[in-house]
C-alpha cells in the first residue's frame, strides 16, 4: 500500500517541477489581462493546462482588481504598495496606468482556474476548500484534463467525491454516449441545486437526444428533488420564525406603551429608528477608537441604545404624555407630532440619506444545513436576541419591583397611588422601558435592512397588529401573534407573491378582529372598561 | 349657516392674500433675474434621492451665473419641497407657475409625481424638465425627459446579459416594487424576450410593496427558479430602500454576481451610500453615467461638485457622489439655458423651439443631443458592475449615443404613435 503513496508523492514533485520549468512569462502575463475576455479565458486555459501553480498570486491580484497595466507594463497595487509583476520591484505607480477591469465572466474563470490549481495543494484543507468552489463554478472542459489529473492523485476520500461531481457536471456535455449516462447517474448522488440545474439544462430541445440518458437524467432529477423537498420546506418555516422574531421585537416595547399603558404610541417606529442610530453612532466610535474590536461593536451599541432610547422616551413622557393619560386619541395625535419632530432631528442631524451599518464577520454568512437550505447567521442572532429580550423583559415585570409597581399602577391606578406607590415616577419608567425596548429593536434592525430616518414608518402598522391581535396588555399573546403572523404570512408569500400575502394577511387580521375583538388573550381584570 | 358664512368669509380672505403675496412677488420679480423653480423632495421617502438633485441643480444655476447669466440675467432658483407627498407635487408646481412666475421648472423622480404634475404644465403651458430614468409610454410638449427612455436602458441591459460577456442567461427573473414604473418596464421587456426566443415558462415576475423588507422567500424562490435550468439572470426594478434588505439577503443566501447576476435600474453610486458593498461585487447596474467614466469633462465635473458640496457645506460633502440623475440635471438645465439664448425669450413655445437640436458635452464623456422631435436626449448606455468601495466598473457600453424611444415598440399599438409630442 505504500507503493501507490509513493507514486503519487513523486507526482506531486514532478508537477511541481514543471510548475517550476513553465513560470509564467512575461508575454502570458500581458495575454491574460489584454484583449477581450474570450482571449483572455484561451489565455487562462494554456494556464491551467500547465498546472502552473506559481501562476496562483498572479491570478489571485487579477481576481483582487489590483492590477494595472501601462504598455507592457505590469502594475499589481495593493494599498500603497506598488510592485512591476514582471520584475518583481517596487517601483512608482504612473499616472495613466489603466485599470485591469473583469466582468463576472472573467473573474468567474479565474477564481475557477485559481481553484484547480489549488487542488495540487499539500494540504487537504485547500484542496477541499478548492474542489467545493469548482463545484459551484461554472462547468468548463477547459479544466478537464486538469481535474482529472487531480482525481488521480487526490488521496483524501471527501475531496475525491467532490471531484468526481465537479467531473461528471464537464461530462455530461462529452461526446460519448456512456460518459454522459455515467455523469447522469454521478449528478444524482448529491442534492446539489447546481447539479439539478446541470441536468435539467440538458432536457432541453438542443440537449440530449439519447433515450436511454435522458431517462437517467430523469431519475437523477427526482432523487434530488426527493432530498430538496424536505428542505425547501424548513426553510420556509425557519424564515417564518425569523419574520416573527423580528415582528416581536418590534411590537414588544409597544406592548408595554400601549398594551399596558394604554397609549397609542405612534412614535413607537422612530424609537427604534434612535436605537438604529445608536448603533450607528457606537459602530463610528468603534472605527475611530477601537479598530480592533471592531465585530464586537454590537455588544456595546446594545445597553447604548438601550438607554438612549430609554432617556428619550422618559423625556417625551415628561414632556408630553403625562397630561394625556386616560385620552387615548390625544396621545395618538401628540405622539404621531413627535415621531414627525424626531424624523426630522435626525434628518438634521445625520442627514435625509440612510446610513451604513456594517455586518460584524460573525452576523454575515451562514450556516449550511443543506445545500439549497442556508440559515443565515443574522437571522438566527436575531431569534436569538427576540428571545432574550423577551425572558429579560419578562423578568423584569414578573420578578422586580419595578415590574410589580407597573403591573400595579396599570392594574388600578388609584389604588396603587393610595398604597404609596408615586404613580408618576412608575409612569415615566414604563414608558423608558418601552421604549428603550423598541431601542433594542431597532439596533435588530440595523443588521438586516436599512437606516434612516424613516426606518419606523415601516414597522409601526406591523407592530400595532400583532399587539392588537395578541390581545391589549398581553405579552404571551404578542409572542404568539408575532409568531403566527411571521409563519402564515411566509406560507401565503410563497403561494402568492408578497403583494397579495400582505393583503391577505390584513384581511385575516380585519375578520379575527371582527370575531374577537379582545385578541387572541383576553384580560382579565377590572381596568378594561 | 353662522358657520358657513364664516367659512366663505376666511376663504375669501384666505384667497385675497394669496392674490397679495403673488402680486407681490410679481412684483419683485424685477427684470434683472429669470426665476427657475426646483421642485425636488426634500423630506418623507424620497429625499434620500431626491435632496442630491436639488443641490445638483442649485449648482448648475450657480454655474451659469458665474458665466454670465443668461440673456444677460441671472438665473434666481425657487425650492419647493412636495415632501414626497404625490398631490403635493401639483400644489406646489401651481405655485411654482402661477405665484412665482418660474420660467421653467426642473424637477420630479418617481413617475406617479409626474403624471400627478403634468395636467398643471398642460393647463400653464410652462416649462418641466425631468431628469430620471422612466417608464416611456408618454410624450408631452411640456416636458423634456433628460433622463433615460426604456431602449436607452432596460433593453441594452438585457441584451448584455444574453451576449456571452454577460453570462448568456437564458432565464429572467423579473422583480420589482409594485408601481407603474416596474410594471411598465417588465412590460416592455417580457415582450422584448418573447421576441429573444424566451417562453413563459423561463419567465419569473415579482412584485413587492413599497419599503419591502425581508426578502427571505423571494430569494429562495430565485435560488428555486435558478435551479430548475439554464443560466439565470435577475432584473431589478426595486426602488429606493428596498434594495439594500435584497442585496443582503442575496450575500447571506451565498448567491454571488458570477452565479445568478443582478441588473439593477434604480440603484446608483447614491443608493448605494448606506450599503455594505462587499457582499454585493459583480452585481451590475445600467445607467447613462457613472463616476467611475473617465474623461476630462467627468473629472472637472465632479471636482466643481465636491468644492460646491463642500463650500455650501452639504451634509455628504464628506463623500460626495454623482450619478445619473444628477448628469441629466446637469444636463437639463444648461441646454434650457442655451435653448434661451437661443429663442432670446423665456417663452415657453419659443424655447420648446430652441430646444430641438440642442448638444452639450455631458460628463458621460459623450455629447447629449436633444432630439429634434421627441423631447428626448441621446445617450449612451454603460453597464458598470458594482466595486467593493461602491462604485462601478464599466464592463461594457454602447458605441455611442442611443436614440430615445419613448413609444417602446415592444408595446402593440405603439408603432402608430408618433414620434413626436401632440401640440
Amino acid at each position: 500500500m505504500n507503493l501507490p503513496k509513493y507514486l503519487v508523492a513523486t507526482l506531486i514533485s514532478l508537477l511541481m517541477f514543471i510548475g517550476h520549468a513553465f513560470a509564467l512569462t512575461a508575454d502570458q502575463k500581458i495575454t491574460l489581462i489584454t484583449g477581450d475576455n474570450e482571449l483572455r479565458i484561451g489565455a487562462l486555459s494554456k494556464v491551467a493546462e500547465s498546472s502552473d501553480t506559481e501562476a496562483i498570486p498572479y491570478l489571485q491580484a487579477i481576481s483582487d482588481d489590483q492590477v494595472k497595466i501601462k504598455g507592457k507594463q505590469i502594475f499589481i497595487v495593493n494599498d500603497s504598495d506598488v510592485i512591476d509583476a514582471i520584475t518583481g520591484k517596487a517601483v512608482e505607480l504612473p499616472d495613466d496606468a489603466e485599470d485591469v477591469v473583469n466582468n463576472n465572466q472573467m473573474r468567474g474563470e479565474i477564481d475557477a482556474t485559481i481553484s484547480a490549481l489549488n487542488l495540487f495543494s499539500k494540504e487537504t484543507k485547500i484542496r477541499l476548500d478548492a474542489a467545493k468552489a469548482l463545484l459551484d463554478a461554472d462547468p468548463s472542459a477547459g479544466r478537464l484534463v486538469l481535474i482529472k489529473k487531480a482525481e488521480q492523485q487526490e488521496t483524501d476520500s471527501a475531496v475525491k467525491q467532490i471531484l468526481f461531481q465537479v467531473r461528471a457536471a464537464i461530462e455530461i456535455n462529452s461526446e460519448d454516449k456512456a460518459t454522459r449516462l455515467a455523469a447522469a447517474k454521478q449528478l444524482g448522488e448529491s442534492a446539489n441545486p447546481g447539479n439539478k440545474q446541470i441536468l435539467s439544462s440538458r432536457l432541453g430541445p438542443d440537449g440530449e437526444k439519447d433515450q436511454e440518458v435522458v431517462a437517467e437524467i430523469k431519475h437523477s432529477l427526482n432523487l434530488i428533488q426527493g432530498h430538496m423537498a424536505i428542505y425547501d420546506k424548513l426553510g420556509q418555516i425557519f424564515t417564518g420564525i425569523s419574520l416573527g422574531s423580528i415582528l416581536l421585537l418590534a411590537a414588544l416595547g409597544l406592548a408595554v406603551t400601549y398594551g399596558l399603558m394604554g397609549v397609542i404610541n405612534m412614535a413607537h417606529g422612530e424609537m427604534m429608528m434612535i436605537g438604529a442610530y445608536a448603533t450607528f453612532v457606537i459602530q463610528n466610535l468603534f472605527h475611530h477608537y477601537l479598530p480592533g474590536a471592531f465585530n464586537w461593536y454590537l455588544l456595546a451599541a446594545i445597553p447604548f441604545a438601550f438607554f438612549v432610547t430609554a432617556i428619550v422616551g422618559i423625556i417625551i413622557e415628561r414632556l408630553v404624555l403625562r397630561h394625556l393619560y386616560g385620552r387615548p386619541l390625544e396621545t395618538l395625535l401628540a405622539t404621531w407630532g413627535v415621531s414627525l419632530m424626531l424624523m426630522q432631528l435626525v434628518r438634521t442631524i445625520f442627514g435625509a440619506q440612510n446610513v451604513e451599518v456594517e455586518n460584524p464577520v460573525w452576523m454575515s454568512g451562514g450556516i449550511e444545513l443543506a445545500t439549497n437550505l442556508i440559515l443565515p447567521n443574522n437571522r438566527i442572532y436575531i431569534i436569538g436576541f427576540a428571545v432574550f429580550v423577551l425572558f429579560a423583559m419578562w423578568m423584569l415585570i414578573t420578578k422586580t419591583r419595578l415590574g410589580l409597581f407597573i403591573r400595579a399602577v396599570t392594574q388600578n391606578r388609584a389604588m396603587a397611588s393610595c398604597t404609596g406607590v408615586n404613580t408618576r415616577k412608575v409612569d415615566a419608567m414604563a414608558f423608558g422601558l418601552g421604549s428603550g425596548i423598541a431601542g433594542l429593536a431597532g439596533v435588530a434592525l440595523s443588521q438586516i435592512g436599512n437606516v434612516g430616518p424613516a426606518l419606523g414608518q415601516g414597522y409601526i402598522v406591523d407592530s400595532f397588529m400583532v399587539v392588537v391581535l395578541g390581545g391589549v396588555g398581553q405579552l404571551a399573546g404578542a409572542v404568539y401573534a408575532a409568531m403566527g403572523l411571521g409563519i402564515v404570512s411566509k406560507f401565503l408569500e410563497g403561494i402568492a407573491g408578497a403583494v397579495l400575502a400582505k393583503i391577505f394577511v390584513l384581511v385575516i387580521i380585519i375578520i379575527f378582529i371582527q370575531k374577537r375583538p379582545q385578541g387572541l388573550f383576553a384580560f382579565k381584570g377590572r381596568s378594561i372598561d | 349657516m353662522n358657520t358657513r358664512r364664516n367659512f366663505i368669509k376666511s376663504v375669501s380672505v384666505i384667497a385675497a392674500s394669496i392674490a397679495l403675496i403673488g402680486t407681490a412677488a410679481f412684483a419683485n420679480a424685477a427684470d434683472d433675474t429669470i426665476k427657475v423653480g426646483v421642485l425636488h423632495s426634500l423630506s418623507g421617502t424620497m429625499a434620500i434621492s431626491e435632496t442630491a438633485l436639488k443641490d445638483m441643480a442649485l449648482m448648475s444655476i450657480e454655474d451659469i451665473n458665474k458665466k454670465g447669466g443668461v440673456l444677460g440675467k441671472k438665473l434666481e432658483p425657487v425650492v419647493v419641497d412636495p415632501a414626497s407627498d404625490w398631490p403635493l407635487f401639483a400644489t406646489k408646481a401651481r405655485q411654482l407657475i402661477s405665484q412665482d412666475h418660474v420660467a421653467v421648472t426642473f424637477g420630479c423622480w418617481t413617475s406617479v409625481s409626474r403624471k400627478s404634475v403634468l395636467p398643471v404644465y398642460k393647463e400653464l403651458n410652462s416649462l418641466l424638465f425631468y431628469p430620471v430614468q422612466y417608464e416611456g409610454e408618454e410624450l408631452e410638449k411640456n416636458v423634456f425627459y433628460t433622463g433615460a427612455a426604456p431602449n436607452q436602458q432596460a433593453i441594452p441591459a438585457l441584451e448584455y446579459l444574453m451576449s456571452k460577456d454577460g453570462g448568456s442567461a437564458k432565464r429572467f427573473v423579473l422583480l420589482g416594487t409594485d408601481y407603474v414604473y416596474p410594471r411598465t418596464t417588465n412590460k416592455i421587456l417580457r415582450s422584448f424576450l418573447h421576441s429573444k426566443g424566451v417562453s413563459d415558462a423561463d419567465i419569473m415576475e415579482e412584485y413587492t410593496p413599497f419599503g419591502h423588507s425581508d426578502y427571505q422567500t423571494i430569494v429562495a424562490n430565485i435560488k428555486k427558479f435558478a435551479g430548475e435550468g439554464k443560466k439565470t439572470a435577475v432584473i431589478s426594478t426595486i426602488n429606493g430602500d428596498s434594495n439594500v434588505p435584497f442585496y443582503k439577503e442575496l450575500g447571506n443566501a451565498g448567491l454571488k454576481a458570477k452565479d445568478i447576476p443582478v441588473v439593477a435600474f434604480s440603484v446608483g453610486e447614491e443608493e448605494l451610500r448606506g450599503v455594505d458593498t462587499k457582499p454585493l461585487v459583480g452585481q451590475l447596474a445600467a445607467w447613462n453615467y457613472f463616476m467611475s467614466v473617465k474623461n476630462p469633462t467627468n473629472t472637472a465635473w465632479i471636482k466643481q461638485w465636491k468644492d460646491y458640496a463642500k463650500a455650501h457645506n452639504l451634509p455628504t460633502a464628506n463623500k460626495p457622489l454623482t450619478n445619473d440623475p444628477m448628469e441629466a440635471t446637469w444636463i437639463g438645465i444648461h441646454m434650457w439655458a442655451q435653448a434661451v439664448e437661443k429663442a432670446k425669450s423665456t417663452d415657453t413655445d419659443k424655447v420648446i423651439a430652441a430646444m430641438a437640436g440642442q448638444t452639450y458635452k455631458a460628463p458621460s464623456g459623450f455629447v447629449a443631443e436633444m432630439d429634434p422631435k421627441n423631447h428626448h436626449l441621446h445617450k449612451p448606455v454603460f453597464i458598470g458592475e458594482v466595486k467593493a468601495d461602491g462604485q462601478f466598473n464599466v464592463v461594457w457600453k454602447t458605441p455611442g449615443p442611443i436614440k430615445a424611444q419613448p413609444w417602446s415598440p415592444y408595446i402593440p399599438g405603439n408603432d402608430k404613435k408618433p414620434d413626436e409630442p401632440a401640440i
